[in-house]
């Protein structure tokens, strides 16, 4: 078996059993590559039927508008059901407020939207697309990693995992966050894309776009960031890596419009996938201190 | 290419960081961001040197106490390989990530500290390897640096080993010792002349050809996830089995029977993920149709007809305790295998293993980290083997019925 058909028996795996132990299960859905191949594989689990959960996305209101897209495109064709948790809806509401000045961010907002969505909609399994390859603390991650009453993930208190013997027994008000595809690569992802002709963002391919250079990366220029007069603005042609909120994630340069020269260029790359995450860097735990209060 | 899982154990303080940190660094693992933090930490650390540790104690506080506290999962490969490490800490306490991490893996290295050769640590993760029936076992005997690269050190500390293998080994287990300083990439990815007393491969070389090895037992045991039934009329009669085959493999035509109900059929079709397939085997997830409308639910398993499996309710097992509440005679638990479950009682505890001489000791009840012998009966009968004969439906967990924690593992014997 190859390793990307070992990866993808070991994923369906694991959604089989979320579809079996939980009452009310969804799959987190942020329009990236991730999401995108958990969205495929969770299809293939319940070929011919079509899957027993709704996708949930976390909308900090700052999305890329190609992502938004492809979203609704994937819904409507495959006539699935959306949930949209709304981080605007909760600034409104005055249960977060948003962060201030040059490097004001919603991506930690997005945190009690996500709690607020899973509580009024009492899902007590919520999948996602992160991978322990991605960062330290995710390399920490169970695969049914235990939440309790207020979201909180606390490192001491995950289950052993043993073989493939997935528990998901919890109490009323606990919820478990679900990592199928745990133990793919970025380049797994990628390669799988290809395999599978899968659609994704056009982000994620190079094109002509406005960016700025801060902190020694390239962030697109949009409404949603702080351009300072004298930070350096170019058009040029850029693609991205990772697709998260657009005031946090920073592009790279590159001219590859074709899957297989965004593979090479990404296996060759001296930089890791995260590196261009804004929100990973503001600490060097900010990873998991977001973990401990709930962040996905 | 070919994935390898490999467990490493080692105690505090004996560089396994540190060796995971080179094998990382040398293979390319760690990208120029990574490298770039590394050499901030090392520095501001006071450091002369590239503290490559750093590069997986991953939790914040490990880094404060400079620790490692729990299984980490960490990738890597060369062009032959690719390879998931899962890194479990050494302490005495920890034991039970020991196990969780030893349970996914294919092969397992062991580190020692060069200038404490065999200790009650080494002995206990030597033991979870046998427990487990790992084949492939690497005695890496590290900071040889700091014995000045002295083989009699090297082979005082073989010989020890070799006693205890030999005394409690099981059969058809490879071992392999390899002397090593991760500190100074000696005999890690290449071969060194500070070391050239010693003939093996570099570690890296090793776990690089050591032969995967499969479940090689042919009982056709299939369990059902989940009952795929569309809500469509084009598909209103369609009814797909859909899980995950244990042990051995299924074609169209088998003769099967279903657990519990004993019911019999035949396969008539099976699918993956939609598409019509011929066979389907042990690892592997598929969808079986049956000729017949037979009633099977989650949980049940589809064996098949020549499958040489127990089906009672009463299992003996030697178990690992992984909470703080002690497995005792009367305790009820859920006993999960694969995907079955059923409620349990602890009809007795046996003996408890002595980790320090490796002898079973009389006792009545396991604490955290305890390893011992015990007998349960099982509300519904489920479909197992023993863990020597068929590792897919010999190992089963344990839940706390209060606290729904994973309590402990059992490895079914050999009746």
């Amino acid at each position: 078996m190859s390793i990307l058909k070992q990866l993808e028996e070991e994923s369906i795996y694991i959604i089989r059993e979320v579809a079996g132990q939980f009452n009310n299960p969804c799959l987190l859905f942020s329009g990236g590559k991730d999401s995108i191949t958990l969205l495929h594989l969770a299809q293939k689990a319940f070929a011919p039927a079509t899957i027993p959960f709704p996708l949930v996305h976390i909308d900090t209101g700052h999305n890329f508008p190609e992502t938004i897209e492809l979203r609704d495109k994937l819904v409507a064709e495959h006539g699935l059901r959306l949930i949209v948790g709304s981080v605007q809806d909760d600034i409104d509401a005055g249960h977060v407020v948003e962060e201030k000045g040059r490097h004001a961010s919603r991506n930690s907002l997005q945190t009690t939207t996500l709690l607020n969505t899973i509580e009024k909609y009492k899902f007590d399994a919520c999948m996602g697309g992160a991978r322990r390859d991605e960062e330290k603390a995710r390399a920490k991650e169970r695969v049914f990693s235990v939440r309790d009453d207020f979201g909180q993930w606390n490192e001491k208190l995950q289950r052993p995992e043993l073989f493939d013997m997935l528990n998901g027994m919890i109490h009323n008000g606990e919820n478990v966050r679900v990592f199928p595809i745990s133990n793919w690569t970025e380049l797994d992802v990628w390669h799988y894309i290809r395999q599978e002709k899968l659609e994704i963002p056009s982000i994620y391919y190079a094109h002509e776009r406005e960016v700025f250079m801060r902190d020694n990366q390239w962030m697109p220029v949009s409404d949603y960031v702080n351009v300072e007069e004298n930070d350096a603005r170019k058009l040029t042609s850029v693609r991205f890596r990772t697709v998260g909120d657009m005031s946090c994630t920073a592009a790279v340069l590159s001219k590859a419009t074709e899957l297989d020269t965004i593979i090479n260029e990404i296996g060759g790359s001296n930089f890791s996938e995260r590196g261009a995450r804004m929100d990973d860097k503001r600490s060097e735990g900010a990873m998991e201190e977001r973990k401990k209060v709930g962040y996905f | 290419m070919e994935l390898i899982k490999i467990a490493t154990a080692g105690s505090v303080d004996d560089g396994k960081s540190t060796l995971i940190g080179r094998l990382l660094y040398e293979t390319g693992a760690l990208k120029t961001d990574q490298i770039q933090h590394i050499e901030e930490k090392s520095a501001a650390r006071g450091f002369g040197y590239l503290d490559l540790s750093l590069a997986t104690d991953g939790l914040l506080t490990e880094r404060e106490q400079g620790i490692t506290i729990d299984v980490s999962h960490i990738f890597f490969s060369t062009p032959k390989r690719r390879f998931i490490i899962a890194d479990s800490p050494g302490h005495v306490e920890y034991t039970r990530n020991m196990v969780t991490g030893t349970s996914t893996a294919q092969a397992s290295i062991i580190l020692l500290d060069a200038r404490k050769g065999v200790i009650e640590q080494t002995k206990r993760h030597f033991f979870i390897t046998q427990l487990l029936g790992i084949k492939q076992i690497i005695f890496a005997i590290n900071k040889m640096d700091l014995v000045d690269y002295s083989q009699d050190v090297f082979e005082n500390i073989k010989t020890t080993l070799e006693r205890l293998v030999d005394k409690h080994g099981q059969d058809g287990v490879s071992y392999h010792y390899t002397p090593v300083s991760a500190l100074y990439n000696e005999n890690v990815v290449r071969a060194s002349d500070k070391l050239n007393w010693h003939k093996g491969a570099p570690l890296l070389s090793l776990i690089e050809s050591i032969p995967l090895e499969s479940n090689q037992a042919n009982d056709g045991a299939f369990q059902i996830q989940y009952v795929i039934r569309p809500k469509r009329e084009e598909l209103h009669d369609y009814r797909g089995f859909a899980g995950n085959v244990r042990s051995g493999s299924f074609a169209v035509g088998d003769a099967i029977n279903i657990h519990p109900s004993g019911r019999k059929s035949v396969i008539k079709r099976i699918e993956k993920y939609g598409e019509s397939t011929e066979q389907i085997s042990a690892g592997e997830n598929g969808t079986i149709l049956l000729v017949d409308e037979i009633d099977a639910s989650r949980g049940d398993s589809i064996l098949n007809e020549k499958a040489n499996v127990n089906n009672g309710k009463n299992i003996t097992a030697t178990f690992c305790w992984m909470q703080d509440t002690p497995f005792t005679t009367g305790n009820k638990y859920w006993l999960q295998q694969g995907i079955q479950r059923s409620l349990v009682k602890v009809q007795n505890v046996r003996s408890k293993i002595d980790l320090e001489a490796l002898e079973n000791r009389q006792a009545n009840q396991l604490g955290l980290n305890d390893i011992g012998k015990g007998a349960l009966a099982l509300a519904q009968p489920i479909t197992t083997k023993s863990y020597k004969n068929n590792p897919a439906l010999g190992a089963f967990i344990l839940i706390d019925p209060n606290t729904f924690n994973t309590a402990g593992v059992g490895f079914i014997e050999t009746t």
